[in-house]
């Protein structure tokens, strides 16, 4: 399964540091964060609850990136 | 600007102000320090707070972290005015950086405003409602009144248009449209009032697909894209270990041969050296420079799905192309009916039209409608047919087989191959030879000079393919000066012939595939690149392809060719210009050379210039071909 969200982050480097944070994340197979979108691509793993997954994944990013925001 | 970036202008502006003044203070020692830790604090206060907190989370070595480590260097060193100014200069080139990005990426958005906003549902008692068009639902009946997006795909059941799909294409060909007609997504009406039918749901519709095509392009990287993030992963560790070596390893060294440390002179160093290392002006360039390169070709009806084809499409050296739809208009006229026997021309073309009643290819409907007439189909049975040969059928009960030149030789027929250019319909009835039609298609009249520019933009050889005979083949690639003609070929035969030029080329060159996106999805998916064309209103072609022209011009594959090489020579010259100044910086403030004032230069300087050239990316030369 795969869902975007509408992300805030500003600056590129901080979107390639939420990438790997969220990648990381259990549930998560895959994820990509657009800057220039201001999008993250997230493609869960087999049987994963998006919701539950996606609060870790905030979490996640927020550790690596105080500022950014993710509009779930 | 947003109210983030206003709150920062604010700060830069209170802590400029301050610093200015404090130059004229004549403070000393700790008052000194005091006074310009006020304007320090005021602007890098979150600087200072990121950097704490990434050293909590095990996330050292970001920009926060130079930055912070840089400016409490010069405090200590007792350098308060260059410590407060290098984190104000800081601040000032990350919101030039914040607005220059935001402003592009809204540029972007707007050249791809296709977005409808809302949909005028008609309700059962007539009344018209404004709606989101996500709220509609298939069979509903819509009003778009002239001047508005069509916002679903849907038929036309009331009124008639003409509707102007600039939007999509990048240019403005009207289109008329009337009861019974298809409408796509997108278009603007610019006449009448239509009524529609939806036979989409908002997200399945053209709008919806091509948006969200292009923005999820920039989520498919770039290999260059790659090189700079792994680039980023080493290089920041590097220089802060650098760094390092030079505040303690250097002094300690000295001390060792005997010589005086000279600690604050090369801390001072190692702290310029921090400041130049940022690697801002890289990361945020070479994705915007994609990005603007993506945004500028969709404004001109090309749609590119990912930075990585945006790349290949670069490095293209060869162009293979399907004729039919691609070179030719793909619209086929009978031309010439030659009967044989006791044949005439109107009975040959009858039994060609019923033979071939069922079909969809395009030759069969040119043969029904130079036929005039509706076919009865209970005259026609028993249709079979042949991929790549033809159809048999019985009509009125005779055995009838129309087709080519293959089909004859299966039928044991030998068939004279006539002079004129053009597709041949060879009809045998109960097995005997009956004659043949001539078809012929017209060639675009852009297609000539697509292949010259084609040349000009430096493909090394063009070939085309084509399930024509080898006549009407090699006079077309003469008329148009193609290098090489495989004629005669099945749908199947495309591929193996795309992957037998794919194994002979070199490693670096890339091949891209230009097809009409209906019956060649393999070959699409099999070249390196695959360019499908005249893709409005088909989802096939959407899907299956890497780069999407929205309109059937040819000339389009130059100009996208074009786009991408401007879009790489920009991201090189970022990439050369950027690590360039930083390294020849970094040598500098190693060797003691560089200020601290050149220091912020080689950060927000590079940054700024690395942007504004990235922003070009956006503005796409089409040179004439609107004209």
């Amino acid at each position: 399964m795969k869902k975007t969200y509408k992300i805030e982050v500003d600056c590129a480097n901080c979107a390639r540091k939420m990438e790997e944070a969220a990648a990381k994340v259990e549930g998560v197979a895959a994820a990509t964060v657009s800057f220039m979108t201001q999008k993250m691509n997230v493609e869960f793993a087999e049987g994963a609850d998006a919701k539950a997954v996606m609060q870790d994944v905030q979490k996640a990013c927020k550790k690596v990136e105080s500022d950014c925001e993710i509009y779930l | 600007m947003t109210k983030k970036q206003k709150r920062v202008l604010c700060r830069i502006l209170l802590s400029f102000g301050l610093m200015v003044i404090l130059a004229f203070v004549p403070a000393e020692g700790i008052l000194k320090f005091g006074l310009y830790l006020i304007p320090y604090l005021i602007i890098g206060y979150d600087i200072l707070k990121k950097a704490v907190l990434g050293i909590l989370h095990g996330e050292v070595f970001d920009e926060n972290f130079l930055m912070a480590v840089a400016t409490v260097g010069a405090f200590a060193l007792g350098e308060y005015q260059e410590g407060a100014a290098v984190m104000l200069f800081y601040q000032i080139g990350e919101l030039f950086q914040s607005v220059a990005v935001g402003r592009s990426r809204r540029n972007i958005s707007a050249l791809m405003d296709i977005r409808p906003d809302y949909a005028n549902l008609e309700k059962e008692d007539g009344s018209l409602e404004q709606v989101d068009p996500e709220e509609v639902e298939i069979g509903s009946v819509i009003v778009v009144k002239p001047g508005e997006k069509i916002p679903i795909d849907g038929e036309v059941l009331e009124g008639s248009s003409v509707l102007n799909t600039s939007a999509l294409t990048g240019e403005s060909l009207p289109r008329e449209v009337t009861v019974g007609d298809a409408c796509i997504s997108g278009c603007v009406n610019e006449s009448g009032l239509l009524k529609l039918r939806t036979t989409k749901e908002f997200g399945e519709s053209t709008v919806s697909k091509i948006l969200d095509l292009v923005e999820n392009s920039s989520m498919k990287k770039a290999r260059t894209e790659n090189f700079i993030t792994r680039f980023a992963h080493y290089y920041t560790p590097t220089v802060c270990y650098g760094a390092l070596a030079l505040a303690l390893g250097v002094p300690l060294l000295n001390l060792l041969l005997g010589h005086p440390a000279a600690w604050g002179d090369w801390i001072t160093r190692a702290l310029t050296f921090l400041v130049i290392s940022c690697p801002c002006a890289l990361v945020i360039s070479i994705p915007l420079s994609f990005f603007g390169g993506i945004g500028g070709a969709s404004a001109k009806g090309i749609l590119i799905k990912g930075s990585n084809y945006l790349e290949l499409l670069s490095q293209t050296k060869y162009v293979v192309m399907d004729k039919t739809g691609t070179l030719t208009k793909g619209v086929f006229q009978v031309t010439e009916i030659h009967p044989e026997g006791q044949f005439t021309r109107e009975s040959l073309l009858e039994l060609a039209a019923c033979a071939e009643s069922y079909s969809n290819h395009p030759i069969s409907k040119s043969l029904r409608q130079a036929y005039g007439k509706e076919v009865d189909a209970e005259r026609v049975s028993d249709i079979q047919e042949i991929s790549g040969h033809g159809v048999t059928a019985l009509v009125d009960g005779r055995k009838v087989a129309a087709g080519n030149g293959k089909l004859m030789r299966q039928l044991g027929l030998s068939a004279d191959e006539p002079e004129a250019a053009g597709t041949v319909v060879y009809v045998a009835v109960d097995g005997v030879y009956a004659g043949y039609l001539l078809i012929a298609d017209v060639l675009k009249e852009e297609s000539a000079r697509a292949l010259k520019e084609l040349k000009a933009a430096g493909i090394k050889k063009t070939v085309m393919l084509t399930g024509d005979g080898k006549k009407a083949a090699e006079s077309v690639a003469a008329q148009l000066s193609i290098d090489e003609v495989r004629s005669e070929l099945l749908p199947e035969d495309k591929v193996e012939q795309v992957e037998a030029l794919l194994a002979s080329k070199g490693k670096k060159e890339v091949l891209a595939f230009v097809g009409d996106g209906i019956n060649d999805a393999p070959v699409l998916s099999r070249a390196d690149i695959g360019i499908a064309m005249g893709a409005l209103g088909s989802d096939a072609a959407i899907e299956a392809a890497d780069i999407v022209l929205m309109d059937d011009n040819p000339r389009k594959i130059a100009l996208a060719i074009r786009i991408s090489r401007k879009c790489m020579r920009i991201v090189y010259e970022n990439i050369v210009f950027a690590i360039g100044v930083k390294f020849l910086c970094l040598v500098l403030g190693a060797l003691g050379k560089a200020s601290m004032w050149l220091a912020i230069f080689a950060d927000v300087g590079v940054m700024v210039i690395a942007v504004l050239n990235a922003i070009r990316c956006l503005k796409v030369n089409a040179g004439d071909l609107e004209a």
